[in-house]
């Protein structure tokens, strides 16, 4: 499945728009003939299949670097963004959708919902802009773009997390609900267990499973997000490297981006998998009761 | 609520379709004596870098975002439909492979898949549609297939049968009418979320090229004068954001209303 999905994500004719318009044709297709993009379309493939199998992901037609070492180098700032921002939209998210459902039908229970909502529907890269807008150039209390110390991910993290945060808020909003109306729950709350004790400890339990579904499907749209994210606020991660490849069209490193992304995502959602077990000993990590 | 959210999706649509003859001025008509003006009278949202008049841009880039979200929506649907109809019907094989592509296509992060697909063709608006198609048929290929399973053993399925239609009339007549329901409201949900991803590809250069205004290309291409012009940023991804949320409201509600429980 795995490489699979690795063979799927390779393009279609690399060999368009590599050397700028005004290049004379016979130094086109000397740069053709160095990246082997002259051959056709089966034989590259074959090629970059090659490439991948020795663990490699090619060089940059721009810089020369080995695009794998790039990745390696910016994969971990992108890590501690997206990791960040999980900070941040797990607790509030969890928390929000909690408190939502738990008040449920009150002015709180609807004004969380219209924010969720909303945060479902602000494009990535405009409500960055306006956090640096206001916190930044307007309040001077964070820097506005870069890399450093724990200051420079604060926006980019807040930035991130909004969509995620939106859609945990709506599901452990669903999922709270359906479970305080279980049986169980009626059951603890007759033997008079207190109201604390049995949300924190018989339904928060019983929610982890979706929401730990959530947060690590939540992952997939870091990685999408981060490409806007990192682009806006000059964070030197995968993203901006990627949209770096794509103004250049240089597709080693799109290609490369990509792949990682998606092993990345792949890799957490099996995590996510094998994580139901321990959540859920009914779970069999074998399928031997399908 | 409904009445609220769908009288302002119709505004903004009919301001779209009927951009030429509402807007004030040529979007695309470079006025250099009027460069980065902030809202006044004459230009209710300011003018960008180049003295084009931002109201203007917007009405004209919401006829490119939304129709381009509506067509790869349509697309999505009638991909998903046909193939989840193929799947769930003919079973087997057949529909073993169909859906292992499906779980493949959503295992990929949804817009790194589209930024690949437009980083293969070549920008414009039509690759826009088909990278989010490409992705988005998935989900409603799976949602329609689903559905078809679990109705193909039905007693009318079994008394079309016996009457002898056709393989092809039983699909056309008797299951697709069951999942047009269930097709139109996940379309609206999704719409919200197509109306962001085709913001991002603009966003990235990959979408609308210059000088055909799109909003998310117009947010990216004046993010430079946010301090300076903060009007020509804020306008254009709040025509984004409105329309989007107007969406995804309308897509909320009719789910509550009918009780359907579609994954968003």
């Amino acid at each position: 499945m795995l490489t699979f999905s690795l063979t799927k994500a390779l393009p279609g004719d690399p060999a368009l728009s590599l050397v700028g318009e005004r290049a004379s044709p016979e130094v086109i297709e000397s740069i053709r003939r160095e990246l082997q993009t002259d051959k056709n379309f089966f034989v590259q493939y074959l090629g970059y299949i090659k490439l991948l199998l020795k663990g490699e992901f090619g060089r940059s037609y721009y810089t020369n670097r080995k695009v794998l070492d790039d990745l390696l180098d910016k994969f971990p700032h992108t890590l501690i963004l997206a990791l960040g921002a999980m900070l941040i939209a797990v607790p509030v998210g969890i928390g929000l959708g909690f408190l939502s459902a738990v008040k449920r039908g009150t002015a709180l229970d609807r004004g969380i919902s219209s924010l969720s909502v909303v945060g479902l529907s602000l494009p990535v890269f405009w409500s960055g802009l306006l956090i640096m807008l206001f916190l930044s150039l307007k309040l001077k209390l964070l820097p506005p773009s870069g890399m450093g110390d724990w200051r420079f991910l604060v926006m980019p993290a807040i930035t991130l997390s909004l969509p995620a945060l939106a859609t945990l808020t709506r599901v452990s909003r669903t999922t709270l609900m359906d479970l305080l109306g279980m049986p169980y729950v009626r059951t603890a709350r007759a033997k008079g267990i207190k109201e604390y004790k049995v949300r924190g400890i018989h339904i928060f339990k019983n929610a982890l499973i979706p929401l730990v579904t959530v947060v690590g499907l939540d992952f997939g749209s870091y990685l999408n997000g981060a490409v806007l994210t990192e682009t806006i606020f000059g964070w030197d991660g995968i993203g901006r490297f990627a949209m770096e490849g794509i103004i250049k069209r240089d597709y080693p490193v799109i290609m490369g981006c990509i792949i990682l992304g998606t092993v990345v995502y792949v890799l957490i959602n099996l995590c996510v998998d094998i994580l139901y077990h321990y959540l859920d000993p009914r779970v069999r990590l074998y399928g031997e009761n399908d | 609520m409904i009445k609220i959210i769908l009288s302002a999706l119709i505004v903004i649509i009919l301001a779209s379709i009927l951009a030429p003859l509402i807007s004030p001025f040529n979007p695309e008509e470079i006025n250099l004596d009027e460069l980065r003006q902030s809202p006044s009278l004459r230009h209710p949202l300011g003018t960008d870098n180049k003295g084009r008049d931002i109201l203007s841009r917007i009405l004209y880039g919401g006829r490119i975002s939304i129709s381009v979200a509506i067509m790869a929506a349509v697309l999505s649907m009638g991909i998903g439909l046909m193939v989840g109809l193929l799947s769930g019907y003919v079973g087997g094989k057949i529909d073993t492979s169909i859906m292992l592509m499906v779980d493949l296509i959503l295992a990929f992060p949804s817009l790194l898949l589209a930024i690949g697909i437009s980083v293969v063709l070549p920008p414009g608006i039509y690759t826009v549609m088909i990278a989010i198609a490409f992705v988005g048929w998935a989900s409603f290929a799976r949602l329609i297939r689903g559905h078809v399973v679990s109705s193909r053993e039905a007693p009318f399925i079994e008394a079309a049968k016996a009457i002898g239609c056709s393989h092809t009339r039983i699909l056309l007549v008797h299951l697709l009418p069951q999942c047009l329901p269930l097709v139109v409201v996940m379309m609206g949900l999704r719409l919200g979320g197509y109306i962001l991803t085709e913001a991002s590809l603009s966003f990235l250069g990959l979408g609308a090229q210059p000088p055909m205004p799109s909003w998310g290309s117009m947010v990216s291409a004046h993010r430079v004068f946010i301090i300076s012009a903060p009007w020509m940023v804020v306008f254009p991804g709040l025509a984004i954001a409105v329309t989007s949320l107007c969406f995804n409201m309308l897509g909320d509600a009719v789910r509550d209303k009918y009780g359907l429980r579609i994954a968003g």
